[in-house]
C-alpha cells in the first residue's frame, strides 16, 4: 500500500514537472508582453504529435526532444512577428480572441494532418523497462521524465536570472519603454521570449507524447490546467509556476488512487483555496 | 553644428496640444537648462527627444540625422539617453543588474560608476526596490552613462532629495560636464541651473519664451519674474 502512495508521488512529480514546463512558458510571456496566449496548449499538443511523427520517421527519441520543442518555438517565432505582435497594443480580449484562432487552426491542422482520432506513441527503446530500488519497481521513462524536466527547468533559470537575456526579461515585465530607452530592441525581446514560452510547451508536449499519446483535442484542458497552475502560483513568477505545477500534478495523481472522479474537481479546488488567502497566488506580487 | 536640433515641433497627448513649436539647440559638450512651470511642457520636451512621444510636425535632428519616428531603442542607440522624471528603476533587478542590462560599449565602464557613486558599489546585491530616493536617482544617472550617450537627458535629477544628496548630484554633474558630454537638464531648482548651465532656455504654455546664456540670464532678473516666480 505504501508502495502504492510512493509510486503515485513520483508520478505526480513527473505530471507536476510537465505542468511547470508549460505553465513557465506561459507565465514568462506573460509577464514580459502582457500578452494572453490562449493557444499555448494548442503548440502543447503540437509537440506531442511532432514526437509522434519524429519517432515514426527516425526511431530516434533524443532527435525527436532535440527538434521537435525547436520546430514548435520556430513556428511561434513567426506567428508572433506576422500575426501576435500586431495585437499587443490592444486589450486582452484582443489577445485571446487571436489565440483562440491561432489554437484552432493549429488543432484543425493536427485533424487534417494526422486524423481526428488521437495517436498513441511507443515508448523510447533506450527508456523502456524499469528501475528496481529494492522491492520498489518505476517505470524508466518516467523517472528520464523528472530527471530531464527538473534540468531543463535549472537551465531555464540560469537563464533568466545569471543571463543579460534573463535580466532583460525581468526588467521588462516591469517597464518595457525604460527597457527601450536603455537601448535594448524590445521587439526582438519579445519575439525570442514568446518563441522561448511556446518552445517549453512544445518540449512538454514532446515529454508527455509516450505516456499520454497524442490527440487534436487535448489542447484546451492542457491550457486549463497551466491557467491553474499560474494562478496559484502567481502571474510572471517562476518559483510560482514550479510549485504551482507539482502542487496540481501532486494533486492530480494521489486523487486517481483515493478518490477517482474528484481528481478534476480537487485541482479547481486547490485553486479557489488559494486565490481565498492569496489573490495574487503565493508567489505573486500586486 | 549642434549636435541635437529641435525645430518647431508640435507634441500631443491624445488631443491636448502639449508642445505648439518648440525649437533648441545643443552644442557638443554643452550643458542646457530647460526652464518653466510645471505643465510648460519640459517632460514632453525630453519625451519627445527620445521618441516616447511622436511629434506631430517639426524636426528633431541629431548629428544631422532625423529622429522623428525612429523606435525608442534606436533613438537610444544613436546616443540619446534619458534618466526619465520617476527614475525608472527596476526594483525586481539588483542595483548591479540595472547597471549591467544597460552596458554599451564606450568611455563609461562599470568601475568608473561605481567611483563616482561609491554608495551604489556598496548597496550592488540591494534590489532596486531597496533604494532611497536619493540612491534610486545615483542609479538612474549611473544607467544612463553606462549606455555612453553623447547626450543625456535628465528630468528634474534633484526633484524631493535632501540638500545634501542634491549637492552630490550637483558635483557628479559638474563632472560628467567635464568629460565632453552634452547634458539637457529640466530642473526646478535655479541655484542648481545657475551652477551648472552653459546656457538656459525657458518653456511657456508648449512654448520657448526666453533663451539666453548663464549671464545673460543672471543679469536679466525681469525673466525670472514673468516666467518662473511661482517656483523661483
Amino acid at each position: 500500500m505504501l508502495n502504492l502512495y510512493l509510486f503515485q508521488i513520483l508520478n505526480g512529480l513527473g505530471l507536476g514537472m510537465i505542468y511547470f514546463l508549460i505553465s513557465v512558458g506561459l507565465t514568462i510571456i506573460f509577464g514580459l508582453l502582457n500578452f494572453v496566449n490562449f493557444a499555448h496548449g494548442a503548440f502543447f499538443m503540437l509537440g506531442c504529435y511532432l514526437c509522434y511523427s519524429l519517432l515514426a520517421a527516425t526511431g530516434q527519441f533524443w532527435l525527436a526532444l532535440f527538434v521537435g520543442p525547436l520546430a514548435v518555438a520556430a513556428l511561434a517565432w513567426g506567428a508572433e512577428k506576422i500575426l501576435i505582435r500586431r495585437v499587443y497594443h490592444l486589450p486582452h480580449t484582443f489577445h485571446i480572441l487571436i489565440t483562440v484562432g491561432v489554437a484552432l487552426i493549429l488543432q484543425e491542422g493536427a485533424i487534417i494532418i494526422w486524423g481526428p482520432i488521437g495517436k498513441s506513441i511507443p515508448m523510447p527503446d533506450v527508456l523502456q523497462g524499469v528501475v528496481i530500488m529494492g522491492k520498489f519497481a518505476y517505470p524508466k521513462y518516467r523517472l528520464f521524465l523528472i530527471l530531464f524536466s527538473a534540468v531543463i527547468g535549472f537551465l531555464l533559470w540560469l537563464l533568466l536570472e545569471r543571463t543579460r537575456f534573463g535580466a532583460l526579461v525581468r526588467a521588462g515585465s516591469e517597464s518595457t519603454e525604460m527597457v527601450s530607452l536603455l537601448g535594448a530592441d524590445i521587439y526582438k525581446l519579445f519575439s525570442l521570449t514568446f518563441a522561448l514560452g511556446v518552445g517549453l510547451a512544445g518540449l512538454a508536449g514532446v515529454l508527455s507524447g509516450p505516456i499520454r499519446g497524442a490527440h487534436p483535442f487535448m489542447g484546451p484542458e492542457v491550457l486549463g490546467i497551466a491557467f491553474v497552475v499560474v494562478v496559484i502560483g502567481g502571474m510572471g513568477s517562476f518559483g510560482g509556476a514550479l510549485v504551482g505545477g507539482l502542487l496540481i500534478g501532486l494533486v492530480q495523481s494521489l486523487m486517481t488512487t483515493i478518490w477517482p472522479e474528484g481528481a478534476s474537481l480537487m485541482i479547481y479546488g486547490a485553486m479557489a483555496a488559494v486565490i481565498l488567502l492569496r489573490p495574487y497566488g503565493l508567489f505573486g506580487r500586486a | 553644428m549642434a549636435l541635437l536640433e529641435v525645430a518647431e515641433i508640435h507634441s500631443f497627448y491624445g488631443k491636448s496640444h502639449v508642445l505648439e513649436g518648440v525649437s533648441l539647440e545643443i552644442g557638443e559638450g554643452e550643458l542646457i537648462t530647460l526652464l518653466g512651470r510645471n505643465g510648460a511642457g519640459k517632460t514632453t520636451t525630453l519625451r519627445s527627444i527620445s521618441g516616447i512621444v511622436r511629434p506631430k510636425s517639426g524636426a528633431i535632428r541629431f548629428e544631422g540625422k532625423d529622429m522623428i519616428g525612429r523606435e525608442i531603442y534606436e533613438i537610444a542607440r544613436a546616443g540619446i539617453a534619458l534618466v526619465p522624471e520617476h527614475r525608472g528603476i527596476f526594483g525586481l533587478l539588483s542595483v548591479e543588474e540595472n547597471l549591467r542590462i544597460a552596458v554599451r560599449d564606450g568611455w563609461w565602464k562599470l568601475s568608473d560608476v561605481y567611483d563616482l557613486f561609491p554608495r551604489l558599489y556598496e548597496r550592488r546585491r540591494n534590489g532596486g526596490n531597496a533604494l532611497s530616493g536619493g540612491e534610486q536617482q545615483m542609479l538612474a544617472i549611473a544607467r544612463a552613462l553606462l549606455n555612453n550617450p553623447k547626450l543625456l537627458l535628465l528630468d528634474e535629477p534633484t526633484e524631493g532629495l535632501a540638500p545634501v544628496i542634491v549637492d552630490e548630484i550637483v558635483k557628479v554633474l559638474i563632472d560628467i560636464k567635464r568629460t565632453g558630454m552634452s547634458v539637457l537638464l529640466v530642473e526646478q531648482n535655479l541655484a542648481v541651473c545657475e551652477k551648472l548651465a552653459d546656457r538656459h532656455y525657458v518653456l511657456e504654455q508648449g512654448r520657448i519664451a526666453y533663451a539666453g546664456s548663464a549671464a545673460e540670464f543672471a543679469a536679466d532678473h525681469s525673466v525670472r519674474d514673468r516666467y518662473l516666480a511661482l517656483n523661483g
